[in-house]
């Protein structure tokens, strides 16, 4: 490790030593082996945690959390769950093994009992849950923690599973990485100068620009000049691309994020940070390989990873204009049971459902089997899920503006708009 | 013939590994990327698509993507799928966690190091290395 000492208060050390208790006792170990490889030389209290362990993925997730419940662990701070294995408003379309569902529903009964909120999505900041300005956090799921940076200006650091839990429970997190100021500053600046308007105007220019920067930053924070102002959406899509294909956990937008002003606030005045000037052949190389096949017959449609936001669905039934899709096409939008509650508020539940469309909550459909059997290729307008879902659920995919989409579910049919990739 | 590697890496998860090297050309995500049941990479988007590293040294650039990496390596361990160790370009906490999380629960050791400078060339380029619970690596 990097050789830095941890200084933990009386009260860390006392959850370390286990005289608070065997749950915290193990939680402080986690985090401490944790502060170590970060090279943090203390800890710093959090106000809230977003868990993402809470999603099944074998036997040790489940030992992991059945272990903190024996040993009577509680969160300490408001705590929200990401998205598990199971829709719980839609079981019947569950298609996997009755022992897949057992796990995966024991799983998230034990992060309910040690008093997370079931919110079960990846985009808790649609729903209330957003941290301040400067306010630290411990956030896991890769979306949701470059969202809690980027945009709302929030302090948690890139957690994966385990750490997050332990976080909530001991209120604890190692002072490093995007926690500190030195680490937020941008120190990869992307230019779109070169890019015309049409471009720049493009719906799908954050997913490809997401993708091509992500891949492009390694361990730099990315910031990028000359993009017209972005809406959450936009900036929802960019953190997700960028953070799938590669490690972005926080990303500046100058004009549209809170800590971008400016380039020079941005870059916290770091001394000529590189820059790259983006081209439009770069991006067409990043949407050429976001799609795993061009003409091809239509399967399904999927939309909705993050989970899809009330103003998405907006625009998505502004779309269909009160037609009905395809009888072929199975057309699914991932979305948080909070975002359906809201849906039926609006009285535009009826309209999905008359439409067709089948709403899948609690999960997402990339990561659980519950899409039905289809015959084709998937589109989607989220580039995450065109990014995972080949893997994931060995489907091919083409990624596509909404209303493309929408078209193609409609005609029963790929059809794709001009696009200027 | 063992020669030492000139600088030490800079240790993750401490622990003793011996393997073949199986080296990444791109960054991977466990999540998404690593299938634990088979211990292949199952991305297939990435070059080494289908390349078993299971018990051999994993030698990647980077770790990218999801947060539930930490989950899907710790159930590669539990498994005994997982790789002997990986040796990773840059830090990653996100697989320490899984690492971390493996041992604690079951006791089963999966060292993680980040090489520097020429040492990432210098076991790119070995059959096999051994690497130390001190940090110590060595080309077999």
């Amino acid at each position: 490790m990097t050789g830095v000492v941890l200084d933990l208060t009386a009260d860390d050390a006392a959850m370390l030593d286990g005289s608070r208790g065997p749950a915290l006792g193990f939680a402080m170990r986690i985090i401490t082996r944790t502060a170590a490889v970060m090279g943090a030389d203390q800890l710093l209290s959090i106000s809230g945690a977003h868990i993402d362990s809470c999603l099944f993925h074998g036997q040790a997730g489940l030992d992991f959390a059945a272990r903190l419940v024996s040993d009577g662990a509680a969160v300490r701070v408001p705590t929200t769950l990401n998205v598990a294995s199971l829709d719980l408003l839609h079981p019947n379309l569950f298609r996997g093994s009755q022992e897949a569902a057992k796990s995966a529903r024991q799983l998230m009964q034990h992060y309910q009992s040690m008093g997370c909120k079931p919110t079960w999505t990846c985009a808790p900041y649609q729903e209330g849950v957003r941290p301040g300005i400067g306010q630290h956090v411990a956030w896991a799921e890769s979306n949701a923690v470059v969202f809690a940076n980027s945009v709302l200006g929030a302090r948690t650091h890139r957690y994966g599973d385990f750490i997050d839990i332990c976080a909530a429970i001991t209120g604890r997190a190692p002072a490093a990485g995007l926690h500190l100021d030195q680490n937020r500053y941008g120190n990869l600046v992307f230019d779109l100068a070169g890019l015309d308007d049409a471009v720049l105007a493009n719906e799908m220019l954050p997913s490809v620009l997401g993708l091509y920067i992500g891949a492009r930053s390694g361990s730099h924070v990315p910031v990028v000049v000359g993009m017209p102002e972005m809406g959450e959406d936009q900036l929802k899509e960019l953190g997700a691309t960028a953070a799938s294909s590669g490690s972005v956990g926080m990303f500046h937008v100058v004009g549209s994020t809170p800590e971008a002003p400016t380039l020079a606030q941005a870059t916290g005045g770091t001394r000529s940070p590189e820059v790259v000037l983006v081209e439009l052949a770069d991006l067409r190389q990043a949407w050429g390989l976001l799609s795993t096949v061009s003409h091809h017959k239509l399967g399904a449609v999927s939309l909705g990873a993050p989970h899809y936001s009330v103003s998405q669905f907006a625009k998505l039934l502004a779309l269909l204009d009160q037609r009905r899709i395809n009888r072929n096409v199975s057309f699914y939008v991932n979305t948080s049971r909070a975002v359906v509650a809201e849906l039926e508020l609006r009285g535009w539940l009826n309209q999905i459902e008359k439409a067709g469309i089948q709403l899948v909550t609690d999960t997402c459909t990339y990561i659980t089997p519950v899409m039905a059997p289809f015959d084709g290729a998937v589109m989607t307008d989220s580039a995450k899920w065109a990014y995972y879902a080949p893997s994931n659920l060995g489907v091919d995919v083409v990624l596509a503006a909404t209303e493309d989409c929408v078209t193609s579910a409609r005609a029963g049919r790929i059809v794709r708009g001009e696009t200027p990739w | 013939m063992v020669t030492a590697i000139g600088t030490p890496p800079d240790i993750l998860v401490a622990g003793a590994a011996v393997g073949q090297v199986a080296v990444l050309d791109e960054p991977l995500s466990f999540w998404g990327g690593f299938d634990a049941r088979s211990g292949t990479i199952s991305d297939r988007r990435h070059p080494q698509f289908g390349l078993l590293v299971s018990k051999r040294v994993l030698l990647m650039p980077a770790a990218r993507g999801s947060s539930s990496s930490s989950s899907v390596l710790a159930e590669s361990i539990r498994l005994r799928t997982a790789p002997a160790a990986i040796l990773l370009g840059l830090p990653d906490e996100i697989l320490a966690l899984g690492a971390i999380v493996a041992e604690e629960l079951y006791g089963l050791v999966m060292p993680i190091a980040v090489l520097t400078g020429a040492a990432w060339n210098e076991v790119a380029a070995a059959e096999s290395v051994e690497l130390r619970p001190s940090g110590e690596l060595f080309v077999l």
